[in-house]
């Protein structure tokens, strides 16, 4: 389990899972690609952010994945101002958020079940007692079967699966995807989105970047849709 | 499929991947630098033990200049110079040392042409010193001048200082070189840490985004780096060590290496080189991999 950084009582304080508060981000000199963002993600809520390219999709789950720092405004993650987080602890809040990049991000020197199994090595555990672990999940995404592959070989849908049950099986508080379907089939992407609603019912809060507007429009979930790096609305979809 | 192949799948992957083309490169550069840095230890330890056998060999033996008087022939002043300083408290011997033998010491400062009979060339004295309680030149020049001996003891203490002032330069300038090639291999496994990180870059972003420490990071490459330098050194120190051996073999001090006579126990010196590059490599590997790994923050 990881070790949560929360002061004594933050929860009670703050119960989103994100929170924004007026917060822009911008990559060194650049024009802001966030601006004035506010907004705040429940437990247990699943949520898409939709966009053309360019809109800030990727750096908004950034400030919450802590690859970003944001120029102006503060970020609270389960009811703590990252800001405030030590980065001694941060780490520790790290492990409290999967990730699913979209270009997947897998190590090319290990295997699908050595991929799963990282942020559970990271956390000290020891082979025998994720190996169950580890293979079940790998059952719950169709990929049992090629535990023991080479990411080089596998197809990407299957490197799209692998990627999620990387990023889920720790038992994060909030799965962050970017583009999960972007390199997949329809059927796969509707393969994928299931996925997500099964550990979305498990409790975890999901947060996911798209711009296939169908996948949206089929989850019924609801939107934060930017543009030019603006929230220009929160809507409930269809 | 064997149980021991089943076994050897099950085993989990190192966090980074084994080996990269570059590593040969740096295995060979610290090998190299470890080489240099090891024949500079055997240096210092063989002009050091030249220093100090030079310096025994002064300190235990005295010159003394005879010149006859009008009244006395150059062998019998020599002759009465001899036994006289083998009278003295702590002289262990004194012997005259022949014309011919004086001679020869003078002609090469002046030319094999010079016809050295029609000179008057002084007779010297060889004198041994008892080694403890040996007589200083002051007692020597008393005991010479009380017997109405024209003559003047050179207890070689000139030549010492020098020899001492050299031995201790060469000793500053062989650590001042070992400390310049330990701080080039430190740069050089910094460089390489630098070049790994880089090359690697996607999976420390991948630990690091997985929640792993900046310290658990910076582990991984201090081990990856520490071994890599530990066998470089081993290979490095083994090389000086066969050369030392082989100047050894070749003639040691009496040999092809007279001025830096090496003992076979100096060749125990290169032993700690290992280890040492392994330490520099940790030190330099972590400091570069916390520095990378804060800028991801």
């Amino acid at each position: 389990m990881s070790r949560n950084p929360l002061p004594e009582g933050a929860q009670d304080i703050d119960p989103a899972t994100v929170r924004f508060d007026d917060v822009s981000m911008r990559y060194g000199r650049a024009p802001e690609t966030l601006r004035d963002l506010s907004f705040s993600l429940e437990p247990g809520s699943f949520h898409f952010v939709t966009g053309a390219s360019g809109a800030g999709k990727s750096s908004l789950l950034k400030l919450i994945y802590l690859a970003a720092k944001p120029s102006k405004g503060l970020v609270h993650l389960f009811g703590q101002d990252v800001s405030a987080v030590p980065l001694r602890d941060q780490p520790f809040l790290r492990r409290r958020i999967g990730v699913v990049f979209q270009e997947f991000r897998l190590l090319e020197h290990m295997s699908a079940f050595d991929n799963v199994a990282l942020p559970l090595r990271i956390e000290g555990r020891k082979p025998d007692s994720y190996r169950q672990d580890v293979a079940e999940l790998l059952t719950w995404v169709g990929l049992r079967h090629r535990m023991h592959a080479m990411p080089a070989t596998l197809a990407g849908g299957e490197k799209q699966r692998l990627a999620i049950a990387r990023a889920v099986v720790n038992r994060p508080d909030i799965l962050l995807a970017d583009e999960p379907t972007g390199n997949v089939d329809h059927e796969m992407a509707l393969r994928i989105l299931r996925l997500f609603v099964e550990l979305n019912r498990l409790g975890t809060t999901i947060l996911i970047a798209t711009h296939d507007q169908d996948l949206v429009a089929r989850s019924g979930m609801p939107v934060l849709h930017l543009d030019g790096g603006q929230l220009t609305r929160l809507r409930a979809e269809p | 499929m064997s149980d021991m192949l089943d076994l050897e799948r099950w085993k989990p992957a190192s966090f980074l991947p084994d080996a990269d083309a570059r590593d040969g490169s740096l295995v060979f550069v610290v090998a190299t630098l470890c080489f240099l840095a090891c024949l500079t230890a055997l240096a210092v330890l063989a002009s050091d033990r030249a220093a100090r056998g030079w310096t025994e060999q002064l300190t235990g033996e005295a010159t003394v200049i005879v010149r006859p008087k009008a009244n006395e022939t150059p062998d019998s002043a020599a002759a009465r110079a001899a036994e006289t300083l083998a009278g003295v408290p702590g002289v262990a011997e004194a012997r005259a040392l022949e014309k011919e033998k004086a001679e020869a010491l003078i002609a090469p400062w002046l030319g094999e042409e010079t016809d050295l009979s029609d000179l008057p060339i002084p007779r010297l004295v060889a004198v041994v010193l008892a080694p403890e309680n040996p007589a200083d030149s002051k007692t020597m020049n008393l005991a010479l001048k009380a017997q109405g001996l024209d003559a003047s003891v050179d207890d070689h203490s000139v030549w010492m200082k020098d020899i001492e002032r050299g031995a201790s330069l060469a000793r500053w300038i062989g650590m001042a070189v070992f400390a310049l090639i330990a701080t080039a291999a430190g740069a050089v496994v910094a460089f390489a840490t630098r070049a790994g990180l880089a090359a690697r870059h996607e999976v420390v972003e991948v630990l690091h985004l997985s929640g792993a420490e900046d310290a658990f990071i910076a582990r991984l490459f201090q081990a990856r780096f520490a071994r890599m330098a530990a066998i470089a050194g081993l290979f490095g120190a083994a090389g000086a060590a066969i050369m030392g051996a082989l100047l050894r073999l070749l003639g040691g001090g009496s040999g092809l290496t007279p001025v830096l006579p090496i003992a076979w126990t100096d060749l125990l010196a290169v032993t700690p080189a290992p280890l040492a590059a392994g330490l520099v490599a940790a030190v330099a590997a972590r400091l570069t991999a916390q520095s990378i790994i804060r800028g991801l923050q």
